[in-house]
């Protein structure tokens, strides 16, 4: 029953440290709700390991922590890919941002120039 | 011809060499508008640049050769300039080129000055050279015409040019060179080239080392494939 309890209480904390951040306003609700549901289901198995071992049997996988394994490092190469693609989004617009504001930074000690020849 | 052209200069401290150059520039160009990219400067580029009379436009913070000069086409397009020409701060490329690097631009769209020509002191060797051997062949066999030196950053662009660079200008290694060209000759832009002079670094150091040398291939090689996939749309989150 240890590894059980363990799996539960590890969602749990999860769980509640997800929602508290996203009460918070720090967390994004598009990335909280995916980790409130990883940490969901992983305390439903903890809770109900019986549904892990029908699971596994159904679909026809021998060992049902392998079941378990494979989901959660597909799922988490997931959530990598989508960090790498916000990632690279932000890097493009923080140049864009960049550029635009030496643009306009030039526009003002511009007009600021011609303000004082006059 | 020079009259609404703009030579564009990105510069990374490079305080030692920028007033030289700019003062090169008006010698041989004196009608040319000259603008300076400060891409980061943590020395005094941008006010030895100023002193010169450059226009001077700083970034914030270092964004690398391809989004220095994608602000330069932003700067060259809002300002209605018909032409804009590339050319380092570091003092290797010779201003007695411009002539021939802008003038080409009559009958296309982009010209390239290439170092590698007979009467050239420029070399390469070991991997970087079968690297820019390779390059020169793919980029030859999408334009339909000879590109000799991809890499080369003495180069000017026409308004159809400016018009796209301003839009979509890659910033990773190598795209601001080889990436930029392999767009422009896949939206139908026509690329010549122009020998010119390459002189030796007069000041800092080289911007790729003996161990960059070595990972240059493969890199190079992802930079033309990465073009060659990529959708024909201008890219989305990229645009204003």
């Amino acid at each position: 029953m240890t590894p059980n309890l363990l799996a539960g209480a590890t969602a749990v904390i999860t769980f509640v440290f997800v929602f508290y951040l996203l009460r918070r306003g720090v967390l994004r609700e598009k990335y909280a709700v995916l980790w409130l549901f990883f940490s969901g289901t992983a305390l439903f198995f903890a809770i109900f390991p019986g549904a892990l071992v029908w699971l596994s049997a159904t679909i026809g996988v021998a060992a049902p922590v392998n079941l378990l394994f494979f989901t959660t490092v597909f799922l988490l190469v997931l959530v990598s890919v989508q960090l790498s693609y916000e990632l690279s989004r932000h890097e493009m617009r923080i140049r864009r941002l960049a550029e635009e504001v030496a643009l306009l930074q030039q526009q003002i000690d511009d007009l600021r120039d011609r303000d004082e020849h006059e | 011809m020079s009259e609404r052209s703009l030579v564009a200069i990105p510069a990374w401290n490079e305080e030692d060499s920028i007033a030289d150059v700019i003062d090169k520039v008006r010698t041989h160009q004196p009608d040319v508008a000259i603008l300076v990219v400060d891409d980061g400067s943590t020395d005094l580029t941008a006010i030895r640049a100023q002193e010169s009379g450059a226009t001077v436009i700083s970034l914030p913070f270092n964004v690398g050769v391809g989004g220095a000069m994608r602000t330069a086409f932003l700067f060259a397009q809002r300002e209605g300039y018909q032409a804009l020409v590339q050319v380092d701060a570091d003092g290797q490329h010779d201003p007695a080129d411009l002539d021939r690097v802008l003038g080409g631009l009559s009958d296309a769209d982009i010209v390239v000055g290439t170092r590698f020509h007979p009467d050239s002191m420029y070399f390469v060797g070991g991997p970087r050279r079968w690297a820019m051997v390779l390059l020169s062949k793919a980029l030859s066999f999408m334009n339909k015409g000879v590109i000799s030196d991809p890499t080369s950053g003495f180069r000017s662009a026409g308004p159809r040019a400016i018009a796209l660079f301003a839009v979509d200008y890659p910033a990773d290694y190598l795209g601001d060179t080889v990436g930029s060209l392999a767009i422009a000759i896949r939206k139908g832009l026509v690329v010549r080239e122009t020998p010119v002079t390459m002189y030796f670094r007069q000041f800092g150091r080289p911007s790729k080392n003996a161990v960059w040398s070595a990972l240059y291939l493969g890199r190079a090689s992802l930079a033309i494939l990465a073009t060659g996939l990529k959708s024909n749309r201008t890219p989305r989150s990229d645009v204003a």
